[in-house]
């Protein structure tokens, strides 16, 4: 690994973010206004009555942690898109520039978009909401960092299918994570799932991850055997998907794929 | 003469059923400009695509420096470049910019300066601020070149480097670039389908046709062996010449 190419390529992802207002709004826009509807709908309950422990941490605790798992795919599979968009990857990949550095430039990507998105939430649902998620402390590092390393799962997934299948397949870029939403048990616990989608959801590690959550959130305890299934399948998977982006990056050069990707 | 800088041997692609390279050999010598000569279709673009690693060959091999491109892409890489008029830079970026991004995926030192002086030799400081967007075809043309020269490279791909420009910019860059090539002693392989500017570019002709090398050697030795009165027309001749079955 060369931190130099790695930071070279980060350095072209920085340039471009500062100059767009299109992409920094892309970046804040939807997590603040998914924070207005959610924090509006946590006040509508909490006046309506309903027994819910916690409402305000259930509901935007756990959306500030989806924006988190969100935003960790899109900041892996959307600068692959802004490779593809600018016909950038022949130069990219004529260059010394490995597979390797390419992934861990957009994984260090998302991390940034993480970081800024999160900040930004919190602070938000503090202001409006006085709900202050840094008062849970450092029980919440472990999930966050599974979020992230889930994001990148499903970011890398994510742009091998769009490498493999061209543009027609962008739109996955924004769509993908949405089809783990169902079994992550996001705003409920996966006790409500039929019992056919628990058993898969016990094989997805951001179910682990907001069952967790939840009991730190809502009772205060840290759930260790959440914390070492969501690592565990964590690692498994990101091994597994690192092997088959390779794969699938051989594929498309045999194919002749990576010069005509953006065709 | 020198030991060959690249040597291809028995280099094949097949896209399913399709042969688009087909068993062709070749070297380029040090401080060579190699020709690469054929109607469109005829390999040569999908031959550089191997050469810079971006399509696995089916069969064949590939050595840069005496080293094989399967098994030491990264030093082979960091002393080749490319340009072409078919390939673009990221749009938002200013010219500057995106020559900073390169420069550091070369791992180049003093970037800056770097930058500044291919900036002045290609007389492009005045836009080193524009966005790539919003530079025009000529201008495109230069920065990919731009891109390709400052990482001083051992061995330069140029595909086509002067299509699509008016002759006065082509005059400029063909100039440059055999200025540039005589002070640094590079390697060039070059494609163009301009017949003047292939004979007066190149030492050495390869042609390819179907994917396969149909002529090889410097224009006159062409033009002699076909018979003909110049390259243009061996090109017409070859490129009319029915597929092989």
């Amino acid at each position: 690994m060369n931190v130099g190419r790695i930071g070279g390529l980060l350095s072209r992802h920085l340039y471009l973010y500062q100059r767009s207002f299109a992409r920094m709004l892309e970046i804040f826009y939807w997590p603040l206004l998914d924070l207005v509807v959610w924090g509006f709908i946590t006040m509508y309950l909490q006046d309506a009555g309903v027994s819910l422990h916690g409402a305000v941490a259930f509901f935007l605790g756990a959306l500030i942690l989806w924006d988190v798992l969100f935003r960790a795919q899109q900041g892996v599979a959307v600068s692959f898109l802004e490779e593809m968009w600018s016909r950038n990857l022949m130069n990219l990949f004529a260059s010394p520039l490995t597979v390797g550095e390419y992934l861990a430039s957009t994984m260090i990507m998302s991390i940034l978009k993480v970081t800024a998105v999160a900040s930004l939430m919190m602070v938000f649902a503090w202001v409006f909401y006085s709900y202050d998620m840094l008062k849970v402390g450092v029980s919440l590092l472990p999930f966050i960092i599974n979020l992230v390393v889930s994001g990148w799962i499903i970011g890398v997934l994510t742009t091998s299918i769009i490498m493999r299948f061209g543009q027609q397949a962008e739109v996955l870029a924004w769509g993908m994570v949405f089809l783990f939403q169902p079994i992550s048990c996001v705003f409920y616990p996966l006790e409500v799932l039929p019992p056919i989608l628990q058993s898969i959801a016990w094989m997805v590690p951001p179910a682990h991850i907001f069952e967790g959550m939840r009991a730190v959130l809502i009772e205060g305890v840290i759930p260790v055997t959440h914390i070492v299934w969501a690592t565990g399948l964590n690692l498994f998977f990101f091994v597994v998907i690192v092997a088959w982006f390779y794969h699938t990056f051989n594929i498309c050069k045999e194919k002749g794929m990576l010069v005509r990707v953006g065709e | 003469m020198s030991k060959p800088i690249l040597e291809v041997r028995n280099l094949t692609k097949k896209f399913g059923d399709f042969t688009a390279v087909d068993n062709i050999s070749f070297d380029i010598h040090e401080g060579e400009i190699l020709g690469l000569l054929g109607p469109n279709g005829a390999g040569k673009t999908t031959t550089i695509h191997m050469l810079l690693g971006l399509i696995a060959p089916s069969a064949g091999s590939i050595h840069m420096f005496g080293l094989d491109l399967a098994e030491h892409r990264e030093e082979i890489l960091q002393q080749v470049n490319f340009s072409s008029t078919y390939i673009s830079m990221p749009f938002s970026l200013t010219v500057e910019e995106n020559l900073k991004v390169i420069a550091r995926l070369y791992s180049l030192q003093n970037i800056q300066q770097r930058v500044d002086a291919i900036l002045e030799k290609l007389e492009m400081s005045d836009i080193r601020s524009k966005l790539t967007r919003k530079l025009s075809t000529g201008q495109m043309s230069r920065l990919t070149l731009a891109k390709a020269l400052m990482t001083e490279p051992k061995i330069l791909f140029l595909d086509e480097p002067t299509a699509s420009l008016d002759p006065d910019i082509v005059h400029k860059i063909k100039a440059f670039l055999k200025e540039y090539q005589r002070n640094a002693g590079l390697s060039i392989l070059y494609t163009s389908h301009n017949m003047r500017e292939m004979e007066e570019m190149s030492n050495r002709i390869v042609f390819l046709q179907h994917g396969h090398i149909v002529a090889e050697g410097t224009a006159d030795q062409i033009v002699q062996r076909y018979g003909q009165r110049d390259l243009e027309e061996v090109f017409l001749k070859l490129a009319r010449e029915p597929k092989a079955q």
